[in-house]
């Protein structure tokens, strides 16, 4: 039971950060390219007022799988690296948080783009 | 000699005509109402290519290649061949056309092009400098896509304003004949600006533009509307041709039964999502020398208006937060080679 | 007739179709729901195969990473973004597409100043500001010893 709940919770916590970016989309001169860049400093902001945790707590993936979630875990990559390496961290936090994620989309991409081609859309 | 009309429109006094023309399609072009019109179509979007751009070269050769086949003549007869396309520096054109061994003159009016480049080469031929030309253009949507847009695969919404770019690409030759139908008369646009920045809604960019120069060849040779079989616009789309006609509307001028678009002819509007209706240079050359100058041969239409429109803008200027500047070309263009309204 | 660019903006307004925000919304919820569920069932089952949450997090974020790429490869991924728009934008699954498909484009201009240079041309300004912000925040809680 509480694995549906979970998922629920995450599902409609995800769905409705989402929906917010739509209604940028849509109500606003925003390029996805700014709404992205937006979402990530947005992000870091609200992890670093130590706002968003909370909603990670609440909503598991819901709240990380965003791109909200990538900038809130920079802020707590920062604030973990400042508290064990001092000055150093300020600089190595952010990076060392994301280095999975930013790594994987790297390599991935270089992979998959080797082997396939881009088609014209249906 | 052409001569001048009122302030804008050259009249052909020896009207060149549009001995044979041709169009290449892809596939979604292929499946669409005009699917019959095209000479060559290919399901592979590459057309056995290995890039976008090579890819359009070879639809731009292609329908030279297929052109003077149906007009019978050899490459070394053709003394001019005018082109143009929306790649960076025209490399659909003088890629495709660099093995013909024909003189190049490089035209770059954006999806105006086909206009322009009919009306370059109806001067060239009345001034008797040659007496055999091309005009010819081409647009792919995927080189233009990620010249003026997104990558293919980057997973962007369109907006319903936004138009598509048409993977095709037509050619006339014209020759001093007797076949029709005949380039009777041209109208040079000046361009025009009335500050749209929405580069997904280039049909609001583009229609005043339209807008402008056909005013100017009514007033030039004073005629209207109904003096003609068809008004066709390049690929102004569902707004564009909205605006169009309330732009026309407000001078006196009524285009709703005489007015068509290209871009909405070249798809099933309602099946093929492309939003708006179909753009790019290839659009209304292949509407045009595939569909609308084989009509007037066949006597099923005598006086038209083409106006091609073209938005000359990139990206750059775009991001710059430059307004989209654009332009229109008129040939007036009739199965009779002398005689009508126009003279 | 003269038209000034404030009179042909209203013209123009009137005349241009607005995106169907309502169903655009919606597709933007259900689809993004849809993938941070995906995301929440692999962070349990990295769980329960005895991941911490911290790791599980990570894993999870290169898993959907690496789904979306394929699907990109695939030509699959933009289709799909055709209808959710936000919903496959705003996750980390856009992230990765927004790399993945700049890739794949330009490689016909080689793979290092095709490929690999362009990658970035749309998920670049996410890590400049991205990481910048986080500098900045690292200035302030260092400053005033707020770790």
């Amino acid at each position: 039971m509480s694995v549906l709940v979970d998922l629920l919770k995450a599902f409609v916590v995800g769905g409705i950060i989402c929906a917010i970016g739509q209604v940028l989309i849509d109500y606003t001169k925003l390029t996805p390219a700014r709404i992205l860049t937006s979402y990530v400093v947005a992000g870091v902001i609200l992890g670093g007022l130590g706002w968003y945790q909370k909603l990670i707590d609440f909503a598991g993936a819901g709240a990380s799988v965003p791109l909200l979630g990538f900038g809130s875990l920079l802020a707590k990559g920062v604030k973990k690296a400042v508290a064990e390496d001092g000055v150093l961290g300020i600089l190595t936090g952010g990076f060392t948080a994301s280095a999975a994620g930013v790594a994987a989309a790297v390599f991935f991409s270089l992979l998959i783009a080797s082997i396939f081609k881009p088609k014209e859309k249906g | 000699m052409a001569q001048r009309k009122g302030n804008y429109t050259i009249l052909f006094d020896d009207p060149p005509s549009v001995c044979a023309s041709s169009a290449v399609g892809g596939k979604k072009e292929a499946e669409g109402p005009l699917g019959n019109m095209f000479d060559m179509t290919s399901d592979d979007s590459y057309f056995g290519e290995s890039s976008w751009e090579k890819a359009e070269s070879r639809m731009q050769k292609d329908a030279v290649n297929k052109a003077l086949e149906k007009a019978n003549f050899s490459n070394a007869e053709i003394e001019c061949i005018f082109a143009g396309d929306l790649l960076n520096q025209c490399v659909g054109s003088s890629y495709g056309l660099r093995d013909l061994g024909i003189p190049l003159i490089g035209l770059y009016g954006a999806c105006s092009t086909m206009a322009e480049s009919l009306t370059v080469a109806s001067v060239f031929l009345e001034s008797g400098a040659i007496n055999k030309a091309i005009a010819c253009t081409s647009s792919h949507f995927c080189s233009a896509e990620r010249q003026f847009r997104y990558p293919l695969e980057y997973g962007g919404q369109r907006t319903p304003t936004a138009q598509w770019t048409a993977t095709a690409a037509g050619a006339a030759v014209l020759e001093k004949g007797d076949t029709p139908p005949f380039v009777r008369a041209a109208t040079v646009g000046t361009i025009e600006d009335l500050g749209i920045k929405d580069a997904n809604n280039m049909g609001a960019a583009m229609a005043p533009a339209a807008a402008m120069t056909l005013k100017r060849f009514f007033a030039d040779t004073q005629t209207n509307a109904e003096n003609f079989d068809l008004i066709i616009t390049g690929d102004l789309g569902k707004v564009g041709t909205k605006l169009l006609r309330e732009l026309m509307q407000q001078d006196g001028y009524h285009l709703e039964h005489a007015h068509t678009d290209c871009g909405l002819m070249l798809y099933n509007m309602e099946k093929q999502d492309v939003h708006s209706g179909g753009s790019g240079c290839g659009c209304s050359a292949s509407v045009m020398c595939g569909h609308i100058f084989p009509l007037m041969r066949k006597g099923q239409l005598n006086d038209i208006l083409f106006i091609a429109t073209g938005a000359l803008m990139s990206p750059t200027v775009v991001q710059q937060g430059e307004s989209i500047a654009s332009i229109a070309h008129l040939v007036y263009i009739s199965s009779q080679k002398t005689g009508g309204r126009v003279s | 007739m003269k038209m000034t660019p404030e009179e042909y903006d209203r013209l123009s307004k009137k005349a241009s179709p607005n995106s169907p925000s309502g169903k655009n919304i919606t597709m933007a919820f259900l689809i993004g729901g849809l993938i941070c569920a995906l995301g929440q069932a692999l962070s349990l089952l990295f769980q329960n195969n005895g991941m911490d949450k911290d790791t599980a997090a990570a894993a999870v974020s290169v898993s959907l990473v690496f789904l979306s790429v394929l699907l990109t490869g695939l030509n699959v991924y933009d289709n799909i973004a055709k209808v959710a728009g936000a919903g496959t934008l705003v996750p980390i699954t856009g992230f990765a597409n927004s790399m993945a498909a700049p890739a794949l484009e330009f490689k016909s201009e080689g793979y290092v100043l095709g490929l690999g240079a362009k990658m970035f041309i749309i998920a670049g300004p996410v890590i400049v500001y991205g990481i910048s912000a986080s500098v900045i925040y690292g200035l302030i809680i260092y400053l005033f010893k707020l770790y």
